[in-house]
C-alpha cells in the first residue's frame, strides 16, 4: 500500500529511509522519523480501534500523550508484548508489530455493536453500578468481558527478555518539557552553572517549535531549537533527556522520569542495551514547562474517524509530512486554530470552510486566512459529523452568542476531515500530583496550577501563556529564578530573543456545541472517547443526583481510562457545571495523579527482580549445608537448613531419623541466624530488668538466663537467652526474625524514655557462627576438640557459659538447651564457623553426629513444650496465657514493660485463650496447624470456636503425634476432650494435656 | 518520598533510610502501676491523627539509629522542623503557621 497521504517535501521525516511495520496483521510502510500514528495516517488507515461501550469505529485524534483512541498492543513476540502504547508517542522502527487493543475481535467487524443494540439499556451511564454490581457472583465473568472489550490490553505471558534500570540523581533545577518555555528555562539555569536536568517525552526537543512556522531572531524556530540544544550540550552539568516522561511529581520535589532508551529501536532492546530507565530525582527547584493540550469540541458524532484536533492536523502536516485527508472543515473558537487551515492549504489540499463559533473573529491569523481567500463561516458551528468509518460531510448551523442554541438553518458541507479546536487546557497534571489544586482562570478558559508548597515554578503553556514570545520570556525568567533560588549567580545577561508579535482575538468559551435537537435526543456527543462518556450521559448523571464532579466521574467513568481523561475532563466538568447551573470552579476541580502516562512494570521494578528482588542472608556454614543435601527454608531474609534428606527418604523419614539420632546420640544445628545484641554499660543490668519480665539483678558473670519480652500491652513478642559476659557486659539473643525489631525496641526505650541509663547496644548477629550440639553424646564430642574448658557436669553446669577454644579457635560455649537434651552452643568468630563445624564432623562420625534443620528443631522443642515466639504466640498472649508465669517477676521494683499491661481487666479475666498440649485420640493423627477447637463438633455452623492449633508434629521419639494450641480456659481443662473439625468433614478428637510431652522432670539436660 | 534532615547526622537523606514510629511526646507514665486501666489504655492506644500539624517520632533506621522528632503537616506533607528527643517543638498548631 502506498503512503497516499504523504506529501513530497517538508517535515522531519527521512524519505530515504522507509520502514515496514505491521498493524492488525497487515504490512505498511512508514518513514524514519514517523510515529506509528503518523505512519498509519500516511497510509490512510482510518479506523484504529473500536470504542469501549458502543463499539464505534475510532480514528486517531491527537498527536501526543493525550490520545484516547490509538492505544495499541505492541510486540512481535509473546515475551515482548506491551499494552497501552499510544500510537501517537511510539516511534516507528523497522519490523514493528502492533494491534488494536480494543478491536474485539477486529476493528472492522462490529461484535459489540450488536451487543449494544441488543443490550441497549445496559450501556447507560452508571452501568458499572447498575448492571455489573449484581449478582456479585457474576463479577468475574463481567470483568473478563469488560477487560476484553475495554481496551486495557494484556501483559505478556512469557518473561520479559529486556533489562530495566534505575538511576538516582540530584539536580539544582529540573525542567519538565523542552518546548520554547522549557528550553529557555534550561538555558538560563544552565548559564548560571546550576546542575540541570531537562526532560521531554518526545523523541526530539523543541515541542511545538518542531511544527511551528514562526521565527525566533529572524530564523526558523526549529533552527533556534538546534542552537539551544547545542549550547546546553556544552555545559558539563546539564543532562538532556529526550524520550523521557516526567511521570510523577512527588513530595519534597522528588520526580520520577521514565526514559525509553530502546523502545524506538527494535522490538527487543539491542544486545547489551537496557530498554528503559527510571530516573529518581531529588530537585532543589522544578520548572514545569509542560505546555497545553488542545481541547476538542463536543458535537454530534464527533468520534467519526476524520474528526481530529486542529493542532494535531498541523503537527502531522508540518512535522511528519502527512496530510490526513483531502477536504478540510475547521471548526474553532479561537484564532490559533486558523493556522491549521493555512497549513492545509499550503500542503495543496482543499479547505472547504473555516467554521468560527465567534460572530466577529479578528486577529492576524484570521486576516491571513481572509487574504488567502479561505471560506470563513462566522457565528456558526459544526453541529454534527456524518459518515461511518470516515467523515464524509458535516452539518453547519449558526448558533447564538453564548453557544447554547442553534439559531439558523442547517447546511451540509462535504469533507473528509473535521479539525476542531475549543482552545487549550494547560497540562497541570504534574502540579496536581503533590495535592495542589488547580485554579480556574476565566480569561484563559482553563485550569492553571494552583498554590503549592513545592519549590515549583511554571512557564509557558501551563500558565495559559500561549504566545511564543511569552513562552520564551517566562521560560527565561523561571530558569533564572530557579537557579538563583538554588544558590547560583544569575546576574549575567542573556541574549534577547525576538519574535514577531501576533495579535489574537479573544477566544470563545464553548464546551458543548448545541444541536438542533436536545442533547438526550441528538446523536451521541462524546466527551471521553476512551470510556465512551457522552454529554447526554453527564447530564443524566447530574439529573440522577450526582452533584460532586468526583461522583459524576465515577458514575460515568469519565477520566478513568488509560488516558486519564486528558482530552475530555474539562469539557465534561463544564457540561456537568452547566447542567447543575453552577460555574466550573463551583463544581470542583479535577485532580490528576501519577503516573502521567502508563509506565511499564519493568521500569518500576528496575533491577529489583529475580535474584535481586530481596537480599539473602547465609550463615558461614551454608556451603556445607548445600553440599550435604539440605533443603532450605526462608526465615526472614535468612536461608536456614530445613532438613537434610538422604536418598530415598520421605520428609517424615528424615525428621524421624534426625529427631531420634539427636536424642539417642548427638545432633547439630546451625543456630547462627539467631539475633545477637551486645549490650554494655554500667546500667545494662538495670535496663535488662526493665525490658524483660523476669529478674536480672542477680545474674552472675558466666551465667545465662531465658527471658520473655512483652509490649506495654503485656503481650509476649520475643524471647531468648541472655548471658552475662562481665559485670557490665551482656549478650542478648533474639528470635531469627525478630532481631532488628528487638534492637530498635531497646533503642527507642533507651533514647526516648530512659536516656539517663548508661547503656549501649550493638548488633553482632553476623559476627558469630553458632552451632548447637545436642544429645547425650554432646559432652563427649565437645571434649575431643576442647581442652581448655572444664566440661565436668558440676563445674560447667546447665545455664553456664565459658570462654576457651574449640578446635583451637577462640570460642564462647553456652550450656543451654532448646531440645531438653544435654546441649552446648558453640560460638566462634563467623569466618571460623565452617572450620569448626567440619572439625565437629571429623570427630563426630563415631557418634553418628547428625545435622538437623529447623523442622527437627521445631519437633524437638515441641516435645519439651518450648514455645516459638511468633508461631505459638500472635501478639494476643501474655506470659500467663502461655503457662509461663514462672518467667514473670512482679516483685521487681521497676514496673517493667508489660507489667501494667498484663494486669488490665481483660488480661486477668477467666476463660482467656491459653496455650496447652494436645494429645490426639488416634496417636498417629497429626492435627493440621491452624485447626479450630470446638467443644461439640455436632453444633450448627458457625460453631463456637475456642482457639486453634499452633504447633503440631509427629514425634518419632514418643511414637505419637504431639501438638500445642490455644484453648479457652485450657489450663483449667486438663484431661478434657476438644474437637478439631476438618475441611473434609472429618473431626479430630484430642485431649488437653501439659505441653511438656518428654522428660517433664528435666533430667536429660542435667546429666 | 520525603527528604528528611537527620539532626544527628546533620544531613538530608532519603525517606528509605528512616521510618516513622508514631506520634511524638507520649511519655511512658512514671508510675504505671498507679494508672487506671483507662489511663493505661489512653497511653497505649489513643493517638491524635490530626489534619495539619503533627509531631512525629522518627528513627534514622539504617543510618545513625537515632530517634528524633519531626513536625509535619499531614495535609501538605511539608516538614516544618526536626528536633531532638527531649526538645520541644517550635512550630505548633496554635501559632497558625500553616
Ligand atoms: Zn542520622
Amino acid at each position: 500500500m502506498t503512503q497516499k497521504n504523504r506529501i513530497q517535501s517538508g517535515g522531519r521525516v527521512d524519505r530515504a529511509r522507509a520502514l515496514s511495520f505491521k498493524f492488525n496483521g497487515k504490512s505498511y510502510q512508514g518513514l524514519q522519523g514517523d510515529t506509528v500514528a503518523s505512519a498509519l495516517l500516511a497510509n490512510g488507515v482510518n479506523v484504529v480501534a473500536r470504542s469501549f461501550k458502543y463499539s464505534r469505529p475510532r480514528g486517531i485524534i491527537s498527536a501526543g500523550a493525550e490520545e484516547p483512541n490509538a492505544v495499541l498492543q505492541m510486540g512481535a513476540t509473546e515475551a515482548t508484548q506491551v499494552p497501552n502504547v499510544r500510537a501517537t508517542q511510539q516511534e516507528l522502527f523497522d519490523g514493528l508489530v502492533c494491534n488494536s487493543t480494543n478491536g474485539w475481535p477486529n476493528v472492522d467487524f462490529d461484535v459489540m455493536g450488536i451487543a449494544a443494540k441488543v443490550g441497549g439499556s445496559m450501556l447507560t451511564p452508571g452501568f458499572y453500578y447498575k448492571t455489573f454490581m449484581y449478582p456479585q457472583s457474576m463479577w468475574s465473568t463481567y470483568e473478563k468481558f469488560i477487560r476484553k472489550a475495554a481496551g486495557l490490553g494484556r501483559s505478556p505471558r512469557e518473561n520479559d527478555p529486556d533489562s530495566y534500570d534505575h538511576i538516582h540523581q540530584h539536580a539544582d533545577v529540573v525542567v519538565v518539557g523542552a518546548g520554547p518555555a522549557g528550553l529557555s528555562a534550561a538555558l538560563s539555569a544552565a548559564r548560571s552553572g546550576a546542575r540541570v536536568i531537562i526532560a521531554d517525552e518526545q523523541s526530539e526537543f523543541g515541542g511545538s517549535l518542531l511544527h511551528s512556522r514562526e521565527n525566533i531572531n529572524g530564523e526558523p524556530a526549529a533552527d533556534w531549537v538546534q542552537k539551544a540544544i547545542a549550547e546546553l550540550a556544552t555545559f558539563p552539568d546539564v543532562m538532556m533527556l529526550p524520550r523521557s516522561t516526567v511521570n510523577g511529581y512527588h513530595d519534597h520535589n522528588f520526580l520520577t522520569i521514565h526514559q525509553r532508551c530502546a523502545d524506538h529501536l527494535s522490538d527487543k532492546a539491542p544486545q547489551g542495551q537496557i530498554r528503559q530507565r527510571l530516573h529518581r530525582v531529588r530537585a532543589k527547584w522544578v520548572v514545569l514547562a509542560t505546555g497545553a493540550h488542545e481541547r476538542p469540541l463536543v458535537f454530534a458524532n464527533n468520534d467519526v474517524p476524520g474528526c481530529m484536533l486542529a493542532s494535531a492536523v498541523s503537527t502531522y502536516i508540518n512535522r511528519y509530512g502527512v496530510v490526513p485527508g483531502k477536504n478540510l472543515v475547521l471548526m474553532t473558537t479561537n484564532d490559533h486554530a486558523y493556522q491549521t487551515a493555512l497549513d492545509w492549504a499550503d500542503a495543496g489540499r482543499k479547505v472547504v470552510a473555516i467554521v468560527d463559533t465567534r460572530p466577529n473573529p479578528e486577529g492576524d491569523l484570521v486576516e491571513d486566512a481572509k487574504r488567502r481567500g479561505l471560506h470563513i463561516i462566522t457565528g456558526s458551528a459544526v453541529i454534527e459529523a456524518h459518515g461511518g468509518k470516515r467523515v464524509n460531510a458535516v452539518s453547519v448551523a449558526s448558533i447564538n452568542e453564548n453557544g447554547e442554541s442553534v439559531t439558523g438553518k442547517i447546511s451540509r458541507l462535504q469533507c473528509d476531515t473535521l479539525a476542531s479546536s475549543g482552545g487549550w487546557s494547560p497540562v497541570v497534571h504534574l502540579s496536581c500530583h503533590t495535592a495542589s489544586r488547580p485554579a480556574w482562570n476565566d480569561e484563559a478558559v482553563g485550569f492553571v496550577p494552583g498554590a503549592t508548597i513545592q519549590n515549583q515554578l511554571t512557564a509557558g503553556g501551563i500558565n495559559a501563556s500561549y504566545g511564543l514570545g511569552d513562552c520564551l520570556k517566562e521560560g527565561t525568567a523561571a530558569g533564572n529564578e530557579a537557579a538563583m533560588n538554588a544558590g547560583y549567580d544569575v546576574s549575567a545577561t542573556a541574549p534577547e530573543l525576538k519574535v514577531e508579535a501576533i495579535s489574537e482575538g479573544a477566544p470563545m468559551a464553548l464546551f458543548h456545541v448545541p444541536h438542533s435537537r436536545p442533547t438526550s435526543r441528538a446523536p451521541k456527543q462524546f466527551v471521553d472517547f476512551q470510556n465512551d462518556v457522552t454529554a447526554a450521559g453527564i447530564e443524566l448523571a447530574t439529573r440522577e443526583g450526582f452533584e460532586s464532579i468526583e461522583h459524576v466521574k465515577r458514575y460515568t467513568a469519565m477520566g478513568f481510562g488509560t488516558d486519564q481523561g486528558k482530552l475530555g475532563n474539562i469539557n465534561g466538568m463544564a457540561i456537568a457545571a452547566k447542567s447543575m447551573n453552577k460555574t466550573i470552579p463551583e463544581t470542583g476541580t479535577t485532580v490528576y495523579r501519577p503516573n502521567y502516562t502508563p509506565v511499564s512494570f519493568g521500569a518500576i521494578a528496575g533491577r529489583h527482580c529475580k535474584e535481586l528482588f530481596d537480599p539473602k542472608r547465609f550463615s558461614a556454614m551454608h556451603k556445607w549445608h548445600s553440599e550435604n543435601g539440605a533443603l532450605f527454608e526462608d526465615v526472614g531474609q535468612w536461608k536456614r537448613p530445613w532438613y537434610y534428606p538422604k536418598p530415598g527418604e520421605s520428609m517424615q523419614d528424615t525428621l524421624d531419623r534426625e529427631c531420634k539420632s539427636t536424642r539417642e546420640s548427638v545432633g547439630i544445628l546451625d543456630a547462627s541466624t539467631l539475633g545477637k545484641i551486645d549490650i554494655q554499660g554500667k546500667d545494662a543490668r538495670e535496663f535488662l530488668g526493665r525490658v524483660y519480665t523476669n529478674p536480672w539483678a542477680k545474674l552472675a558473670v558466666g551465667k545465662c538466663r531465658y527471658g520473655l519480652m512483652c509490649g506495654e500491652d503485656g503481650m509476649v513478642f520475643d524471647d531468648g537467652v541472655t548471658s552475662c559476659l562481665a559485670e557490665n557486659h551482656f549478650l542478648m539473643t533474639t528470635t531469627t526474625g525478630g532481631a532488628a525489631h528487638v534492637l530498635e525496641w531497646l533503642e527507642i526505650y533507651h533514647q526516648t524514655e530512659w536516656p539517663e541509663l548508661e547503656v549501649f547496644f550493638n548488633t553482632v548477629t553476623d559476627h558469630w557462627s553458632t552451632m548447637t550440639i545436642s544429645g547425650p553424646n554432646s559432652r563427649k564430642l565437645l571434649s575431643e576438640i576442647c581442652d581448655d574448658i572444664d566440661l565436668d557436669k558440676d563445674t560447667f553446669r546447665f545455664m553456664d557459659l565459658r570462654e576457651g577454644t574449640v578446635a583451637d579457635v577462640p570460642a564462647r560455649v553456652y550450656r543451654i538447651s532448646f531440645t531438653g537434651e544435654l546441649s552446648y552452643e558453640i560460638n566462634v568468630q563467623a569466618n571460623y564457623g565452617l572450620y569448626v563445624w567440619e572439625k565437629l564432623f571429623e570427630h563426630g562420625a563415631k557418634y553418628n553426629l547428625t545435622p538437623y534443620g529447623t523442622e527437627t528443631m521445631h519437633v524437638l522443642r515441641a516435645e519439651k513444650g518450648f514455645i516459638i515466639a511468633g508461631q505459638d504466640t500472635d501478639g494476643s498472649l501474655h506470659p500467663y496465657d502461655l503457662g509461663m508465669g514462672w518467667c514473670v517477676s512482679v516483685k521487681k521494683p521497676f514496673s517493667f514493660i508489660g507489667k501494667r499491661g498484663m494486669a488490665r481487666e481483660d488480661c486477668v479475666k477467666p476463660n482467656r485463650k491459653q496455650l496447652v498440649g494436645l494429645k490426639t485420640k488416634d496417636p498417629l493423627t497429626v492435627i493440621p496447624e491452624g485447626s479450630q477447637a470446638v467443644l461439640d463438633p455436632t453444633q450448627p455452623i458457625p460453631m463456637t470456636m475456642l482457639g486453634h492449633v499452633t504447633s503440631s508434629y509427629y514425634s518419632a521419639n514418643l511414637g505419637h503425634s504431639i501438638a500445642m494450641g490455644l484453648v479457652r480456659g485450657g489450663l483449667d481443662r486438663m484431661g478434657e476432650a476438644v474437637f478439631y473439625p476438618q475441611p473434609d468433614g472429618s473431626v479430630i478428637e484430642a485431649e488437653i494435656c501439659s505441653p511438656v510431652f518428654l522428660d517433664p522432670e528435666g533430667e536429660r539436660q542435667n546429666v | 518520598m520525603f527528604h528528611i534532615y537527620c539532626p544527628h547526622c546533620e544531613d538530608h537523606r532519603e525517606e528509605e533510610e528512616f521510618h516513622a514510629s508514631g506520634e511524638a511526646h507520649i511519655p511512658r507514665p512514671l508510675d504505671p502501676q498507679s494508672c487506671s486501666d483507662e489511663e493505661w489504655g489512653e497511653y497505649l492506644y489513643f493517638r491524635k491523627n490530626p489534619r495539619g500539624l503533627h509531631h512525629e517520632l522518627w528513627v534514622h533506621a539504617v543510618g545513625c539509629r537515632k530517634f528524633f522528632n519531626i513536625t509535619r503537616d499531614t495535609v501538605t506533607y511539608e516538614i516544618k522542623e526536626v528536633y531532638k528527643v527531649g526538645e520541644k517543638p517550635s512550630v505548633t498548631s496554635s501559632e497558625k503557621n500553616q
